[in-house]
């Protein structure tokens, strides 16, 4: 009785959480410059919330592990973990490597940045972690797996006096005629191997999926099928075996025939996490698609359209702009998908297109600087969005190392700075606008007051530190979120 | 450091290897591995060299792969099958690596292995390897499983043969599709060793499972399982059990299933004889060649000849002929593509006046396609329609085709159109040959691009060795001799190659009178590079122009280009002399 009971889900009108400063990696110092290969630019956690990966700018791949669950837990504890746990989850620096390097497509006179656009986990097999990871044209497939440091202890011959090798012509094996004793050469002996309970954890690039995008890589997402993932650029998806890096198939091709005519562009694409033949791809003018993967080769017809009409009397310059999604992502059942685009969160039942289930507003009181925004392009920010693992809140970014958790069915949020205090600062909700406090609220820009808007409240927004990639991990009330080169960890 | 005697030096060298830093020097002791078990003799490769390799795999997967695949046929070196066990446990390990080519090795090895053991062997040993990895924590290892139960189960006496039943059972329902994958795509195998009894039975409920499985990728795999198991069951209970699978998997929502199906139903049909066919695979056939996908149509299209042949000639004029006919006018022309490739395969099915009356418009209007793939292919199989209408009714046709083809802007259709000349040829005669093809064979040796051109040349040889040398001698020398006065070198490059291909086929006579002086007087040219290929050329000929000859004429020209100021031309022309020198001291 009691089990079912917490099982379900919290109920909906559930009081906001009380958000903790838990972890920050690659704290600021103050006064230290941020280097521009540091700076975050993917986050994401594991299936069961026992890894974390970050990606930067650097093209390196940093992973974190989580220290208060069991070091040696089994598969099962792996694949779906339960931790009942009372304190919250901790993470410790597991390792990095350099995923990615810069490169020169000499063909189109193009440069191609290391920066490392997204993460996705794999299947964990044999203890080894396998996760994917792409730049703007090329993915790939890495295993990050411990080894243990061994020793050759004996052989048969003195390292230093060996002169010539085994291959090539050098030495040549005895031939036929060579007569081997039945009983062997006693003499000879195998190499010792001593291995140390030392262990080092190396980084192996197993396949590299190169050559299928033309534009840039916004997305990828594995299959739930296990053996294909998705690849998507601003006006194609393909579709990949996980095994085969040779080819891969076009899905999805928005390209019309004439460039001209191009009105829409993909943003970002994801698998159903459940359903191996639903993929979702949301566009620039706003729109979610669903596409089936049994219906046909080419998946150009979608079967499912979420889209939002704006008002017709608010229309403005700006509406085509500020209605292009940034991300998507599925809920943990499948069921939901919610939406970041630069005002609001929206949260989308699969089974309903007439119009989100919910709306959060995230951005409303930039509304009367979307001028400003413009000009200094932060209008075009891409900002993530997460969702917890019951479904019961969402969680995106915003200007001035801020993010906003709301809690399903109110529109009542959180504001959170990423810094060791994150309760510093309580944006008003500008419904309700409270007294300024603009001693508490003053963040200091790294480039001066330029980049910084002051709304008639009295706060302050600093368009330089945006925090626009956060995760939630799957199982704990616990947030990920990127701010420049730091990473901060809150929990509830 | 021990010492070694000299002979074993390269022996302990290749030992010590196993453990060297650089991987191609492990990779070469790995494959040595047979060399070194020979030298530590049976017993100590029993007991030392295969424990070693039992702790030793944490290795890359290229050292993995080849491992794997010498312990395979390592039993001799382990003193024969009574010991055959010892190489059980690290193949074991080898199943549990997370890439896929070294557990697919692995299993193979072991399977090699298992199959050579003596009965109560594999009971002992094999089947608790098989049991040990079928409840695997990781799902590599319950992967690996898949493979080695039909290895196991013959020999296991009743009990164990009903375990290891329900152990298959699990795995094809196991919570990893990769598992799922595995079982089924080894279900037919498996089920081949199982008894009829429990095939009807718990292997038909396991296959119902797979079939009703939520991926599309499982189902996939199922649908294989279709053929193979329908291949085992009595007729009668393949129509009750495997049609309906086939019928519904034919209007699976999947096309990917759809596809599958596709491909296999004619084995299908084999399976189920000839009255289930008529009423019901039939019309799935029909159905799946006006598929809503046209990659299922093209996989349909592909097997129509394979499906008419199982079939009555009524029936394919019936209810296959018109869905040939739609293809043909298909939008995607990867379909008219495959259908053009096999349509002529009909002609025999169908008789002479069926194919006259209905397949040759078709035909034609493929010959017209605006495609070149689609023409192509047509080509391709020209000699299966000329067994049955004869060439005289296609010739109207054929020769507005091929000259398009011929004179396609994209080289790799001629290409494809020059390979098919010889072929043509054959089939429709000299004389129509010389009326119509050979201008264009002229033609083709001027092309723009190399390939086309180096392939005219071999193709002026294919015909000459197709219509003898007297006809050759009459068509082809005179025009091909005619072009070496080309003003661009490398046009005249193709005339030296075409004149060193026909060489053979014409014989010594006309090499040393007709060619011989041309390629002589080539020798002067003023691009070296023709110079040198002229010395390639005489060095080609020597063997076929008699001893004097080659004296007389060859050996001077030679000289002269042995000390050609071109440092190339110097290197192939004495590369040239010194085989003349060679031939002529063996005379």
């Amino acid at each position: 009785m009691m089990g079912s009971e917490s099982d379900a889900p919290p109920p909906p009108s559930s009081t906001p959480l009380d958000w903790k400063f838990s972890q920050v990696f690659g704290e600021r110092a103050a006064g230290e410059e941020v280097q521009e290969v540091d700076i975050i630019s993917a986050i994401e956690f594991n299936k069961s919330g026992s890894h974390l990966a970050t990606g930067d700018r650097g093209g390196r791949v940093v992973l974190f592990e989580r220290t208060d669950a069991k070091d040696n837990s089994t598969r099962k504890d792996l694949e779906n973990s339960d931790y009942t746990v009372s304190h919250h989850p901790e993470f410790r620096y597991k390792t990095e490597f350099q995923s990615h390097e810069p490169e020169f497509d000499y063909l189109k006179s193009l440069e191609i940045e290391e920066k490392i656009n997204k993460i996705k986990w794999c299947q964990t097999a044999n203890g080894a972690l396998f996760l994917l990871s792409t730049n703007d044209k090329t993915i790939k497939f890495w295993k990050v797996q411990e080894k243990k440091i061994k020793k050759i202890s004996e052989t048969n011959l003195d390292a230093s006096n060996v002169k010539s090798n085994g291959f090539g012509p050098g030495l040549s094996l005895p031939n036929g005629d060579f007569s081997f004793p039945a009983g062997g050469f006693g003499s000879l002996r195998l190499p010792v191997v001593v291995s140390s309970q030392e262990t080092n954890l190396v980084a192996n690039c197993r396949r590299v999926y190169a050559h299928a995008h033309d534009y840039h890589i916004n997305s990828i997402s594995t299959n739930s099928d296990g053996e294909t993932f998705i690849s998507a650029d601003d006006l194609r998806i393909n579709l990949w075996n996980l095994e085969i890096s040779s080819q891969s198939f076009n899905i999805v091709d928005v390209k019309p025939p004439n460039m001209e005519d191009l009105t829409e562009v993909i943003t970002s694409a994801e698998f159903h996490p459940i359903n191996c033949n639903t993929l979702a791809y949301s566009s620039s003018k706003g729109s979610i698609r669903l596409v089936d993967l049994r219906q046909s080769a080419l998946c150009d017809n979608h079967f499912q359209l979420f889209e939002e009409h704006e008002a017709p009397g608010s229309r403005s310059f700006f509406t085509e702009i500020i209605a292009s999604i940034s991300d998507i992502k599925f809920s943990k059942d499948g069921r939901h998908i919610l939406s970041r685009d630069y005002m609001t969160l929206k949260l989308w039942d699969i089974n309903m297109n007439s119009g989100p289930v919910a709306t959060f507003p995230v951005h409303e009181y930039l509304r009367p600087k979307l001028c400003d925004l413009y000009e200094n392009d932060s209008i075009f920010d891409k900002f993530e969005c997460c969702q917890s693992g019951d479904g019961s809140r969402v969680a995106t970014g915003s200007y001035s190392n801020l993010f906003r958790v709301f809690e399903s069915g109110s529109k009542e949020a959180t504001t959170l700075e990423a810094s060791r205090n994150p309760m510093r600062r309580q944006v008003p909700t500008p419904a309700k606008p409270v007294r300024s406090l603009p001693s508490i609220t003053r963040v200091v820009g790294r480039r001066g007051t330029e980049a910084q808007v002051t709304d008639a409240n009295g706060n302050s927004y600093d368009f330089t530190t945006k925090l626009l990639h956060l995760a939630w991990h799957p199982t704990e009330n616990l947030i990920a979120c990127a701010a420049a080169n730091s990473l901060y960890m809150y929990y509830a | 450091m021990a010492m070694v005697d000299e002979p074993l030096y390269p022996i302990a060298v290749l030992i010590d290897e196993l453990k060297n830093e650089d991987i191609q020097r492990r990779l070469n002791s790995i494959r040595g591995l047979s060399t070194i078990a020979r030298a530590l003799g049976e017993e100590r490769t029993r007991k030392e060299l295969i424990p070693f390799l039992s702790e030793n795999n944490d290795d890359e997967d290229e050292v993995l792969l080849a491992m794997a695949e010498e312990l395979g046929v390592f039993i001799l070196y382990v003193g024969g099958v009574d010991h055959a066990h010892v190489l059980l446990p690290p193949l074991e390990t080898l199943c549990t690596v997370e890439e896929t080519c070294v557990r697919d090795k692995a299993v193979e090895s072991l399977c090699r292995i298992g199959a050579q053991m003596k009965e109560s062997d594999v009971v002992e040993w094999f089947v608790p390897v098989v049991k040990r990895l079928a409840a695997g924590e990781w799902f590599t290892v319950r992967v690996s499983s898949c493979g080695l139960f039909h290895i196991a189960y013959p020999s296991a006496p009743e009990q164990l043969k009903s375990e290891l039943r329900t152990i298959y059972g699990q795995l094809c329902q196991d919570d990893m599709p990769m598992v799922r994958r595995a079982a089924a795509s080894n279900l037919g195998k498996f089920a081949a060793t199982v008894e009829p009894t429990f095939l009807k039975t718990e292997i038909m409920s396991i296959f119902n499972d797979l079939t009703n499985d939520d991926q599309d990728s499982v189902r996939l795999l199922a649908v294989e399982g279709c053929a193979a198991l329908g291949k085992l069951l009595e007729p009668q209970d393949c129509v009750a059990h495997i049609l309906p699978v086939i019928v519904s998997f034919a209007q699976d929502k999947s096309w990917r299933v759809r596809y599958m199906v596709a491909n296999q139903l004619y084995e299908l049909c084999e399976a189920v004889g000839p009255e289930p066919t008529r009423n019901d695979l039939v019309p799935a056939y029909v159905r799946l060649l006006r598929d809503n996908e046209a990659e299922v149509r093209i996989a349909a299209a592909g097997k129509v000849t394979k499906f008419c042949r199982i079939l009555s000639p009524e029936l394919a004029i019936q209810h296959i002929l018109p869905c040939v006919k739609e293809l043909s006018t298909d939008s995607s022309q990867h379909v008219r593509s495959a259908l053009a490739s096999v349509i002529m395969g009909m002609a025999p099915v169908l008789g002479k006046d069926a194919t006259i009356e209905q397949l040759l418009p078709i035909f034609l209007s493929l010959l017209k396609d605006e495609f070149p793939d689609v023409r192509l292919n047509i080509i391709s199989k020209l000699d299966q329609v000329n067994q049955v209408i004869g060439i005289d009714l296609l010739s109207q046709s054929l020769l507005p085709a091929i000259v398009e083809l011929a004179e396609d802007r994209h080289w790799r259709v001629r290409l494809a159109i020059i390979e098919y000349i010889p072929l043509l040829a054959s089939q429709l005669g000299v004389g129509f040959f010389d009326d119509k093809l050979g201008a264009l064979c002229m033609q083709w040796l001027e092309d723009k691009v190399y390939s086309i051109r180096d392939a005219a040349a071999n193709n002026l040889k294919r015909l000459a060795e197709e219509f003898g040398p007297d006809w050759a001698m009459q068509h082809i020398v005179p025009q091909v001799l005619e072009k070496v006065s080309n003003p661009h070198y490398l046009y005249r490059m193709t005339i030296i190659q075409a004149i060193s291909l026909l060489a053979p086929v014409m014989g010594a006579e006309i090499t040393s009178q007709k060619l011989l002086p041309v390629v002589i007087t080539s020798s002067k040219d003023r691009v070296p590079n023709i110079k040198f290929n002229i010395a390639k050329v005489l060095q080609a000929l020597i063997p076929i122009l008699d001893s004097s000859e080659v004296e007389k004429t060859v050996k001077p020209c030679l000289v002269e280009l042995s000390e050609d100021p071109d440092v190339d031309v110097r290197f192939y022309a004495s590369q040239a002399l010194q085989s003349c020198d060679q031939i002529m001291m063996s005379c």
